[in-house]
């Protein structure tokens, strides 16, 4: 064949550009993420009904029957739990739709053009986590009018909300990896009921550790949603938090560590 | 870009396993611009393993591949800037509509939103897509999409767009609507990289085709010489009485070996190139055989008898799921119907 030919030189735009592509791009599949979630009714009822349902499930259905020693009782207990289920469970989207959009070709198409490398996932990432974090004041306005109380001032009050929202996003970090390595809708769902679901209800999010046996207790007093979960309630209720709040900012650190780099991989890999 | 005799797409010696499997054992490929290269092949011939290298969605085990002078995997940004991608299934958000697909694809080319803007318009204008453009795109055509899917391609105004069986799943009538888009694109001098495995499709648009099999380059050439590799013209024809269909080839076994399928009652005769000659002995030696016969006919040898020559297997064998007969079987079925135009191409 034509040995003669060679490559062209190639001018790069500017690393400044380049850094102001990833902001623009990664706002580009923000807001087309955001339109794409106002767009289907079934994703409004995923992150808003669903989570509501729960608060008043467990509030009204299962409260009853679980005795704690919070301040304001039941509601004020499972408050700070429900808003780190769903911030977990939220997700679960986060898999779903990487993996939909690397089977239909969309993800090779974005890779295939001049746009931002890493704006695909941050814009995924972004978009899923300004829509938990609207999730969490709806579930927590809910909480209000069932009886829910912050107890230990504004401040606190919004670390809670920004720390469910952290662990969230750490959440969906993992999710994301999963979507973008398995590949397809509904082995990523399966997957994630299998770890999403152990790790939220084997935890302190809706009953105290010491009501399971002692075997279970071992594995929910020392996992990361536990930590996480019992900052929350410090921040929510008052009470001692320290040691749950940096072993959960260890355990967040510890993830975004490992499964950023995963899940930019995954997407560079994609196939 | 320099050099103007460099060849738009240029791969040499391109290799890629995936584990055992050797999906490209090393291709060469050279395309000049503003032309059409037809790839050919079954499915998993490796021709979307080639395309995804070319756009950078896939690294190569070996050798290379530039795209307008760029290499694919040390300058895959470069590459980028300068190709346009539609694949097999419409790469396209559903929830969202046409122009909001082409807004946010055009975002993402760093229009600014006024040209982004403008530019979806122009595309869904150019692709009849003007009335659909504020319905969400889950309520498109299966052809529809794909012309939206094609449009997204364009966004950047690609100097080099490759698509991979853009066709495919579609109906006959979107089918030829997609070939229209294609011609006109080429006529504004984009270098068009296709892969396919409808032979008619090659014939229609591809300037040079090549035909991949296992991850080889096995045949290469234009549709004209590819189908005089396949054994030159045949002439053909039926007999409705099947009882008489082996006194029939019989009767024409002087011009070449002939094969008879008792029960469609077809019967061909590969005769080289003596074309008309041919012909006129096979009437002759029917007639004094009292054999009737029906689509008599010359035909020039069409790309799925090459690619049964090269490959020893039928174009959409792999596919077959459907149970339809094809490869030879096929084309014995349409025989009545398409006589007439064979005779057309034979003279």
């Amino acid at each position: 064949m034509t040995a003669l030919a060679h490559p062209v030189e190639a001018e790069q735009p500017s690393l400044r550009v380049r850094a102001g592509w990833a902001v623009t791009d990664t706002l580009t599949i923000t807001r087309r993420n955001l339109l794409v979630w106002l767009r289907v009714p079934a994703f409004l009822a995923f992150t808003v009904v669903q989570p509501v349902i729960f608060v008043l499930m467990f509030r009204y259905v299962f409260g009853g029957a679980i005795r704690v020693a919070s301040t304001g009782g039941y509601v004020d207990f499972l408050m700070p739990g429900i808003v780190g289920q769903t911030a977990a469970f939220a997700t679960f989207a986060t898999a779903i739709a990487l993996a939909q959009e690397l089977k239909k070709g969309v993800i090779d198409r974005l890779r295939s053009m001049p746009m931002a490398r890493s704006a695909v996932l941050a814009g995924r990432l972004v978009a899923d986590t300004g829509r938990m974090l609207v999730t969490i004041l709806i579930i927590i306005a809910v909480g209000y009018a069932v009886g829910f109380r912050f107890h230990n001032g504004v401040g606190p009050a919004i670390a809670m909300i920004a720390l469910g929202t952290v662990f969230g996003l750490a959440i969906a970090c993992i999710s994301a990896f999963t979507g973008l390595a398995i590949g397809d809708e509904e082995s990523v769902q399966a997957f994630g009921l299998i770890w999403i679901f152990p790790l939220t209800f084997l935890s302190s999010a809706f009953v105290p550790i010491s009501s399971m046996p002692g075997w279970l207790q071992a594995f929910a007093n020392n996992q990361p949603v536990t930590y996480v979960i019992d900052a929350m309630r410090g921040l929510a209720l008052g009470g001692p938090i320290e040691s749950s709040l940096w072993k959960s900012l260890v355990w967040l650190a510890g993830i975004f560590v490992v499964f950023i780099p995963l899940a930019v991989r995954a997407y560079r890999r994609a196939s | 870009m320099s050099d103007v005799g460099q060849p738009s797409i240029l791969v040499e010696g391109l290799t890629k396993s995936f584990g055992q499997v050797h999906a490209l054992r090393g291709i060469d490929l050279s395309v000049p611009r503003g032309t059409v290269l037809g790839v050919l092949g079954p499915n998993g011939a490796g021709k979307t393993t080639a395309v995804r290298i070319l756009t950078t969605l896939l690294l190569p085990d070996g050798g290379r591949a530039l795209v307008e002078g760029y290499d694919v995997v040390r300058q895959a940004a470069a590459v980028r800037r300068t190709i346009g991608l539609a694949g097999q299934s419409a790469a396209i958000q559903e929830e969202l509509t046409g122009r909001e697909n082409l807004h946010i694809i055009g975002r993402l080319y760093h229009l600014s939103w006024q040209q982004a803007r403008s530019r979806a318009v122009e595309l869904l204008e150019q692709f009849g897509l003007s009335d659909a453009a504020d319905r969400a795109a889950k309520n498109y055509s299966g052809g529809m999409q794909r012309r939206l899917d094609l449009a997204a391609s364009l966004v950047g105004r690609p100097r080099v767009l490759f698509l991979d069986e853009p066709t495919i799943g579609l109906d006959p009538r979107s089918r030829l609507g997609m070939w229209d888009i294609i011609r006109s694109l080429v006529a504004d001098g984009t270098t068009i990289l296709l892969t396919t495995q409808y032979l008619e499709e090659a014939d229609e648009l591809a300037d040079e085709i090549v035909v991949i099999d296992h991850g080889l380059v096995i045949a290469a050439g234009t549709a004209e010489e590819l189908k005089g590799r396949a054994g030159g013209d045949v002439v053909e024809f039926t007999v409705p009485d099947r009882s008489r269909v082996g006194e029939a080839a019989a009767a024409v076994a002087g011009l070449g070996e002939p094969h008879a399928d008792p029960e469609t009652g077809m019967v061909s005769i590969g005769v080289g190139s003596r074309g008309s000659d041919a012909l006129i002995d096979a009437v002759r030696a029917l007639d004094a055989a009292g054999v009737a016969t029906r689509g008599l006919a010359l035909r020039r040898p069409s790309l799925d008898d090459v690619f049964l020559t090269l490959t020893g297997h039928a174009a959409e064998e792999e596919e077959q799921s459907a149970g339809r007969r094809r490869g030879r079987g096929r084309r014995r079925d349409s025989a009545d119907t398409s006589a007439g135009d064979r005779v057309k191409a034979a003279s």
